[in-house]
């Protein structure tokens, strides 16, 4: 069929445009970026060496090789420049400034097989459905506590355990409507949980403009590649709080509640908040009157029904938490415990990401569900038990130390990596308050080839999946791929030093 | 079915959920650009035309467009020198009505009306911004001081453009317009108040032939020398310019035109967004003001006293954002009737 071309007013000014796609580097001989690539022990990402190569991971590869260093350094830099600019930053203060750095992104994608997808998305699920009985059962009935399955010590005396939450119902018994699930593998290429994040896990938007990064730069390397996609998030997000909101609302007003505009994670309250065609309102948007939640409109008040909170549980209410919090709104948290607004996450669900909790998750999963975990846990000695305490004292220099309340891989201690005098100062903070501590063997996390000043070099990485639960539970394909950008660094921390990659779950 | 109902049908169902929050913010992201625009184009124009009768150039003349004598005074030496005058009103940090201080605050709103602005939009005010924010005396030296204001002119303008081809027709656009004819209409009136009586400091018979080169200037401060010259060739006198930047219908900085799209503007809020309670008000405060300039010729205004009435303008526009923040983001929120009814 014809159709009438764009109109012009000079025909010379089209030029043919070429295609660029068609014209793929070349794949050179041996193995181009990754002559000199090395994994001594550690189980790589893409090139494995247990198993046969999937052809998905074969076909990145062999386009991979055939790029070189300056082409993928030149792509690399002209990414962060777009970052800077489109703002995809998180805010670091220093003493004066505000300072907006960007997640470091390495161009070379971290893949997953259909089938190893497979094994996480049921794996994550089973784990969600298990938190939620578990929040489900400590806040009511506690069959849990009094079945011996885990000591009530460790669940009532558990900082994170909130006694606001005693009793209340809330809808669809989800508590944990958003899960970050943390996954690590072993040198056999073993997917093991290292933790969950069941209050307000972070990094879903780096997923998604990852993606959009890849694509806008990287197009001959995904051309024709079957990848899942992660644009769906947004929409089921929102579905999702639609599907909690309280009951008999039929058109809820959902909002996303952020600490507002110097939190450091704002850049990713407003990407969701958009994705989801939502406003995104601070405390002093909000108002309860007579136990409902009401927006602050041009138009007056218009009631909410579900929040999806950025901020943590303590910010949420002056008047129920830390009577100083400006952040908050007084009066939230009883709106909430009336059932006239849905909190996601729900209060009080840091009890069950704890790292102390995390070492009783088989079991958990095992008395709930009567299913074994299809995904490993790490093993946790806890330092709380005598047993647990004396292990970790007797082997310090061969395991992983953890305060059970610190997040972002702050205050922890690699034994291996320890010096004597490290060694005997953690040994006296550990003697001094043992039950803040855990403590795990050194897992040799996977590597995957990433982009170095030197070359294409073998880094660690993690993976955190992201699972939302309404009706149903659902899980991003993919996930958050962190890499510690440090030669021989474990530890994958944006403020430690991490990185992020695409993640590709392949379709088949 | 009604007119409003025909041009807006999709968003009857969904109409009134903009944040205050995001209106205030729309409006002064839309105030603070036109801010800066408008000083660049006075600062560009008082290094190139505006003179002193000693023939240096009329750098004070700025204070008191702004209002800033005191502040000025507080911080440096009067009089105004060339090289504190460009400190104060471009890297001036504690100066607000810098062009630094000024950038600061666009960021500031840019950041929290983030999710509502297009991203084009904010790419371009992220990288504006920062710029400005990060410019240092050696900037303005290396680049001259005209060069500075013509890049800072056009990434104003480039934003008005990116909005005027990006940002959804929502209330959030209104309450940007609204922001930005208010600031013309303010910025128009300082500009003819403080040039005339520069001009003509012993009032002068308006009528008379004067110096081109500073009436030109006048009317360059308001980008508005070309199309002057198309509408009056042969004459240039002071009635004339005042006549034109305040009345003329065609003229996108004129305060005659600003009036009119303030107006409409508070129309299309009242009727596109079921607001009618909220804006009557304003839109009555906004006919009698616009009613006033109708009434009069620029000659009527300079014999009765064209700073009084400038004055006036001015304090009727500033009474009427203050009315705009009180109706639609009032520091306590006024309580919603059927909650007084609801009987829990």
């Amino acid at each position: 069929m014809n159709k009438p071309v764009l109109q012009s007013p000079n025909p010379s000014a089209t030029t043919p445009s070429t295609n660029s796609l068609s014209a793929l580097p070349p794949a050179k001989a041996a193995a181009g970026i990754f002559a000199a690539y090395d994994t001594p022990v550690f189980f790589c990402e893409l090139m494995r060496r247990t198993d046969e190569m999937p052809s998905s991971l074969r076909t990145v590869r062999d386009r991979l090789a055939g790029f070189d260093l300056s082409e993928l350094r030149h792509r690399t830099s002209t990414a962060e420049t777009q970052l800077y600019r489109l703002g995809i930053t998180f805010t670091v203060y220093s003493d004066r400034e505000a300072i907006d750095r960007i997640l470091p992104f390495d161009m070379i994608p971290r893949v997953l097989t259909a089938s190893e997808w497979e094994h996480i998305d049921r794996g994550v699920q089973q784990r969600v459905r298990a938190l939620n009985l578990f929040l489900r059962d400590i806040y009511h009935e506690r069959h849990v506590l009094r079945d011996g399955i885990i000591p009530a010590s460790l669940v009532l005396g558990n900082p994170n355990y909130c006694e606001a939450m005693v009793g209340v119902r809330v809808p669809g018994d989800v508590y944990v409507h958003i899960n970050g699930t943390d996954l690590i593998r072993d040198s056999s290429g073993r997917f093991m949980v290292l933790e969950d994040n069941a209050r307000t896990p972070s990094g879903v938007s780096y997923v998604i403009e990852n993606r959009h990064m890849m694509l806008r730069l990287m197009p001959d390397l995904a051309s024709g590649m079957p990848l899942r996609s992660v644009e769906e998030y947004g929409l089921k997000l929102h579905q999702t709080l639609c599907e909690v909101a309280p009951e008999g609302v039929t058109d809820p007003q959902v909002v996303l509640f952020s600490p507002g505009i110097y939190n450091s994670a704002y850049f990713e309250h407003v990407f969701l908040a958009r994705e989801m065609g939502v406003p995104l309102v601070e405390g002093r948007d909000l108002i309860v009157e007579n136990h409902r939640v009401y927006m602050r409109t041009v138009a007056g008040l218009r009631p909410v029904h579900s929040i999806y909170r950025r901020l943590n549980d303590e910010y949420l209410d002056p008047l129920a938490f830390n009577p100083d919090s400006m952040l908050g709104v007084p009066g939230l948290v009883e709106a909430y415990r009336r059932g006239n607004v849905t909190l996601a996450n729900a209060l009080g669900t840091g009890v069950a990401d704890d790292k102390a909790v995390y070492a009783y998750m088989p079991r958990l999963i095992r008395y709930y569900l009567g299913e074994d975990p299809i995904l490993d846990s790490v093993q946790t000695h806890i330092c709380a038990e005598p047993e647990g305490l004396a292990y970790t004292l007797a082997n310090m220099d061969k395991l992983v130390i953890k305060p059970v309340g610190e997040s972002g891989g702050y205050g922890l201690l690699i034994g291996s990596q320890a010096t004597q005098t490290e060694l005997d100062e953690f040994r006296a903070k550990l003697l001094e308050d043992p039950s803040n501590y855990i403590s795990q063997p050194v897992i040799d996390l996977s590597v995957s080839p990433t982009l170095c000043p030197s070359g294409v070099e073998a880094r660690h990485v993690d993976l955190r999946p992201f699972a939302l639960t309404g009706k149903n539970t659902w899980v991003l394909p993919g996930g958050l791929s962190r890499v510690a950008l440090r030669k021989g660094s474990l530890v994958v921390n944006s403020s430690q030093g991490g990185g992020s990659k695409d993640t590709w779950v392949m379709a088949r | 079915m009604t007119q409003t109902g025909t041009r807006f049908p999709a968003m009857l169902a969904n109409l009134n959920t903009l944040l205050s929050r995001y209106g205030e913010s729309m409006m002064w992201l839309a105030r603070y650009m036109e801010r800066i625009e408008n000083l660049a184009r006075i600062l560009e124009v008082t290094e190139a035309f505006v003179r002193n009768p000693d023939g240096s150039p009329g750098w004070d003349s700025i204070l008191q467009i702004n209002s800033d004598e005191e502040r000025y005074a507080a911080l440096y030496a009067l009089p105004a020198t060339e090289d504190n005058i460009l400190a104060f009103y471009i890297t001036e940090n504690t100066n607000p009505t810098s062009i630094r201080a000024m950038a600061h605050m666009v960021r500031e709103n840019a950041r929290s009306a983030r999710p509502l602005i297009s991203t084009e939009m904010w790419m371009q005010l992220n990288i504006f911004t920062q710029s400005m924010m990060e410019l240092s005396t050696p900037d303005i030296r290396r680049n001259g001081l005209s060069g500075l204001c013509n890049r800072i002119k056009q990434d104003c303008q480039t934003h008005f453009g990116v909005t005027e081809g990006t940002l959804y027709r929502d209330q959030a656009w209104l309450f940007y317009l609204l922001g930005k004819y208010l600031e013309r209409s303010d910025q128009i009136t300082r500009l003819i108040d403080i040039r005339y009586h520069t001009l003509l400091p012993g009032g002068e018979t308006f009528g008379s032939q004067l110096d081109l080169t500073q009436w030109g200037s006048v009317l360059r401060s308001a980008a508005a020398y070309h199309a002057f010259r198309r509408l009056q060739p042969v004459t240039t006198t002071p009635a004339n310019v005042v006549g034109f930047l305040l009345k003329n219908e065609g003229f996108p900085r004129s305060l005659m035109l600003n009036l009119r799209q303030v107006e409409s503007t508070l129309n299309a809020l009242s009727t596109h967004y079921n607001l009618r309670h909220q804006c009557g008000p304003l839109q009555e405060r906004i006919i009698n003001l616009r009613a006033t300039l109708e009434d009069q010729t620029a000659e009527d205004i300079i014999s009765r006293g064209l700073h009084e009435y400038m004055t006036y303008i001015q304090d009727e526009l500033s009474a009427l954002q203050a009315e705009v923040s009180v109706t639609f983001w009032p520091a306590a929120p006024v309580i919603t009737r059927q909650k007084a009814l609801s009987p829990e």
